[in-house]
């Protein structure tokens, strides 16, 4: 093995991580007075909530409709598909009034309303009164939401001296013999050294893994590396077989048009002009729940009615909205319309496709970041020292199905929940017990063998496969005969990357050898993903079962738990949904049928 | 008379040629700046020809698909690929831009691309940012108040007042506007450069910002704020389309009315 010089760094608390999850965590822990250290492969304002457009979630009953927490509750749960666990959903959309109006103390440019407050538009699926109306609750900045959030919790952390990490990318988690968590092995890319983290709390903040398939709206450094190291540690992952399709990704290029256009009072329409939505959902028409609409759009294609030459997408009609309106609400998509696919947005409609956007699996957690596992009987063990939040964890809020506005909910209010239990859980300055060279060795063994990988494949080309595959066969709908295919098709490409090769053998910037384990990271999450979509015999939420059409509440109401081995073998289990409410402030929210 | 000596590794020399193989009326030649720390050559210019049919149509996804079809080692950063992270900023035909948001219909002929002008490269493409984030925060760029807002309660703002920044907070941190002027490239240790004074002046312009006047002092420098001589390359190389010589025209207008 190679002789890497290795740097020691000890704090109190890192985490892996700097977008809103990992930073809003970073300045709760910051300004509690923990020794952080923020780890993040990128510079801060360039993670992915960078690109979040439409809003966050809160009942701060701006618009004068008595909107409350409980109606936000309730459409979450709904939106969840009864398949999100309720104890966390009333604590995330209780929290989310304070949280977001922390944000607005914090800075955070939020568009405002005539009276000085900020400005809320309605959001898909968001609800006044049970599903009776819809709600105006999405807090937004124009239609840069997730910019304006990140560029003001990356200046808050930096009023407070955050000690940031910057392009260091984590190559896995350091656990010792007990099965607890002590920390982070990171690789810095600016000059290849290694830096061994310990941490009394390790909290994953890596995000989402939508490169995972072949078109999505997530960024290129989407991977789920937080995921794939818990896999590695023998950690199972959640309900990972519900991907979000958002219904309006740009046709071709992928990138995200928000549903807040259609919050503005945008909607979609097939190649006979026919606005669709109205057969599908009666009430709430365009903005239903994201999988209501994909797949909806999907039938549409699907049954010879898509717009363009080779009839396979969707029109996306704004022309009607003044100008000014798109001018002051939607200037950030209007730019976008324009650059990716030619289109004045004042006078023709936007070609979209449902894209990959979200995964609403992840690790598995409980309302205060930590993270869980099954042990036996034991579905709720907590997994000492180790804490994961936002996209990368599965708490779980958005069950089968994540409601708009709800991710930037989800890290921020998660985000100062984990700052919250760590700062009530871990004592400053405790001395970091002795680690074993041999948890450090494997790691770095794993690492030498991608960068001095000489197969004849290159990382694009399993990158391809892969991408491919997952698109084909982890869709909008999906069926056993497709899945089956899936299956064997991921283990085989899997099994490919043995033979991968590298050009780079340089340590300083070497994102050929990044892009490598990314991919691995990748491949990992690609198989338990086709394997929970494969093993769940019923359609909800996201999960669209052609063989099985209906919600089986009686055998699927349950959270799929899956483990992945050193020879890609899965083990699978399950955890039962949180029906129960954490207060007696609401009740919980009996299974119904899904109607939008 | 003086003796000025180039610094070593200065001259560009001609790199590797990778010619397409296959057949295509739509090729292009994408030359490329490479150098790497870790051997002691000159930096050089590859040149790769890639089938436009077969490419998306920005520049960065033919950077991606060089990337990841002729040549794994060639090293840039690039995240969200739609203009709103900011990591791809680099010089193409001759404009700092982000070649995310660059087309390459836009270019004629071949496309020539070089890192960051006049800041320190890492490897190829990736320049060293570090003196300009440091920068930002010398500015303090977050909210400063004294009085606290009502507890429980968002600060009230009114649109008209959250117009005045708009145009400001938009900014991707790109840096293509501060690489791109000629006073930052002489004085970039002292002279803040326009997307730093962009972010200083969107908290002097946001009405809930109380400290407006140690801000001010703060820039009352001739090197911080006053190397700025509206050369106007800023304004006109935003790939945001944002107006950093405006804002810094409005600092130096507020350092005037308050004296």
């Amino acid at each position: 093995m190679s002789e890497y010089e290795i740097i020691d760094h000890e704090h109190d608390v890192v985490v892996v991580g700097a977008g809103g999850a990992g930073l809003r965590a970073t300045l709760g822990m910051v300004s509690g007075g923990l020794k952080t250290a923020c780890i993040t492969k990128v510079f801060p304002t360039r993670s992915h909530t960078v690109a979040a457009q439409g809003g966050i979630g809160a009942a701060l009953n701006n618009m004068g409709e008595n909107d409350s927490w409980q109606f936000h509750m309730y459409d979450t749960v709904k939106g969840s598909d009864w398949l999100g666990d309720q104890d966390a959903i009333e604590y995330m959309c209780k929290e989310a009034i304070p949280s977001v109006t922390e944000l607005e103390n914090f800075g955070v440019p939020f568009s405002r309303t005539e009276e000085g407050e900020v400005y809320q538009r309605p959001f898909g699926g968001h609800t006044l009164d049970y599903g009776k109306k819809m709600a105006r609750r999405a807090c937004a900045a124009a239609d840069r939401t997730g910019h304006a959030i990140l560029h003001t919790l990356y200046q808050q952390c930096l009023k407070h001296q955050a000690e940031f990490f910057v392009e260091y990318i984590a190559l896995d988690l350091l656990m010792d013999d007990n099965g607890k968590c002590v920390g982070v092995l990171a690789l810095c890319m600016d000059d290849g050294k290694i830096h061994r983290f310990r941490g009394h709390q390790t909290v994953l903040a890596t995000g989402g893994y939508g490169r995972v398939y072949f078109s999505c709206t997530s960024a290129h450094t989407c991977t789920g590396d937080g995921n794939a190291m818990v896999l590695r540690a023998g950690l199972p992952l959640q309900d990972m077989e519900f991907v979000q399709f958002h219904p309006t990704g740009v046709y071709g290029a992928g990138v995200l048009i928000t549903e807040g256009s259609r919050g503005e009072g945008g909607y979609l329409t097939n190649s006979e002009g026919e606005r669709f939505m109205e057969r599908y959902a009666p009430t709430a028409k365009d903005l239903a729940s994201r999988d209501v609409v994909s797949r909806s759009m999907t039938i549409e294609i699907n049954e010879g009615r898509g717009v363009g030459p080779n009839k396979d997408h969707i029109f996306m009609h704004l022309e009607h909205i003044d100008p000014a309106t798109l001018h002051m609400r939607l200037p950030g998509i209007s730019e976008t319309a324009k650059i990716f696919c030619g289109v004045d947005v004042t006078k023709e409609p936007i070609p979209v496709l449902p894209t990959v956007h979200y995964n609403m699996g992840g690790i598995p957690t409980n309302y205060n970041g930590e993270v869980v596992t099954r042990k036996g009987n034991d579905q709720n063990a907590v997994v000492s020292g180790l804490m994961a939040i936002g996209e990368a964890a599965c708490v779980s809020v958005h069950g089968a199905n994540r409601l708009g506005t709800n991710s930037l909910l989800d890290i921020v209010v998660f985000g100062r929940a984990a700052a919250q239990r760590a700062l009530k859980t871990v004592e400053k300055g405790a001395s970091h017990a002795p680690l074993p060279k041999r948890v450090t060795d494997k790691i770095l063994a794993r690492l030498d063998k991608m960068r001095y990988a000489k197969g004849d494949v290159s990382v694009g080309e399993i990158r391809n496969s892969m991408q491919n595959a997952m698109q084909k066969h982890a869709a909008v709908f999906r069926s056993n005969s497709s899945m089956n295919e899936g299956v064997k098709k991921v283990d085989t490409i899997a099994n490919s990357l043995d033979g991968v090769g590298i050009k780079d053998r340089s340590l300083i910037f070497n994102t050929d050898l990044v892009e490598a384990l990314e991919l691995e990271n990748l491949m990992q999450q690609a198989i338990v993903t086709i394997k929970s979509a494969d093993q769940r015999k019923e359609s909800r939420g996201a999960h669209s079962h052609e063989d099985y059409p209906d919600r089986d509440d009686k055998d699927w109401m349950k959270h799929t738990i899956m483990w992945l081995n050193e020879k890609n073998k899965t083990k699978l289990d399950y955890r039962d949904v949180h029906l129960n409410t954490l207060t007696n402030e609401v009740a919980s929210i009996p299974p119904a049928a899904r109607v939008y | 008379m003086a003796e000025f000596a180039l610094p070593r590794h200065s001259k560009i020399v001609k790199g590797i040629d990778y010619p397409y193989k296959g057949d295509t009326k739509n090729s292009r030649k994408v030359n490329v700046y490479r150098w790497s720390p870790d051997d002691d050559e000159n930096p050089r210019i590859d040149s790769y020809t890639i089938d436009l049919d077969d490419c998306g149509p920005m520049v960065l996804d033919a950077l991606i698909k060089i990337k990841q079809e002729i040549d794994s080692s060639l090293t840039f950063r690039r995240s969200c690929r739609e203009g709103i992270c900011g990591s791809c900023s680099m010089n193409i035909d001759g404009t700092n831009t982000l070649a995310c948001l660059k087309s390459i219909e836009d270019v004629k002929g071949e496309i020539n691309i070089y890192p960051l002008p006049h800041m320190d490269v890492v490897k190829d493409l990736v320049p060293d940012l570090t003196k300009a984030y440091a920068q930002l925060t010398s500015v303090k760029p977050w909210l400063q108040t004294d009085t606290k807002p009502e507890k429980g309660k968002s600060r009230k703002q009114s649109p008209k007042e959250r117009e005045q920044i708009d145009g400001l907070w938009e900014c991707v941190l790109c840096f293509s506007c501060t690489t791109s002027c000629p006073s930052y490239w002489w004085n970039g240790d002292k002279y803040l450069g326009p997307a730093v004074l962009l972010q200083a002046y969107r908290w002097i312009a946001d009405s809930r910002d109380e400290n407006t006047n140690e801000r001010l002092d703060d820039l009352e420098d001739s090197f911080k704020l006053y190397r700025c001589h509206t050369i106007m390359n800023c304004t006109k190389t935003c790939p945001k389309g944002l107006n950093p010589a405006k804002a810094i025209g409005e600092i130096k207008k507020l350092q005037l009315e308050r004296k």
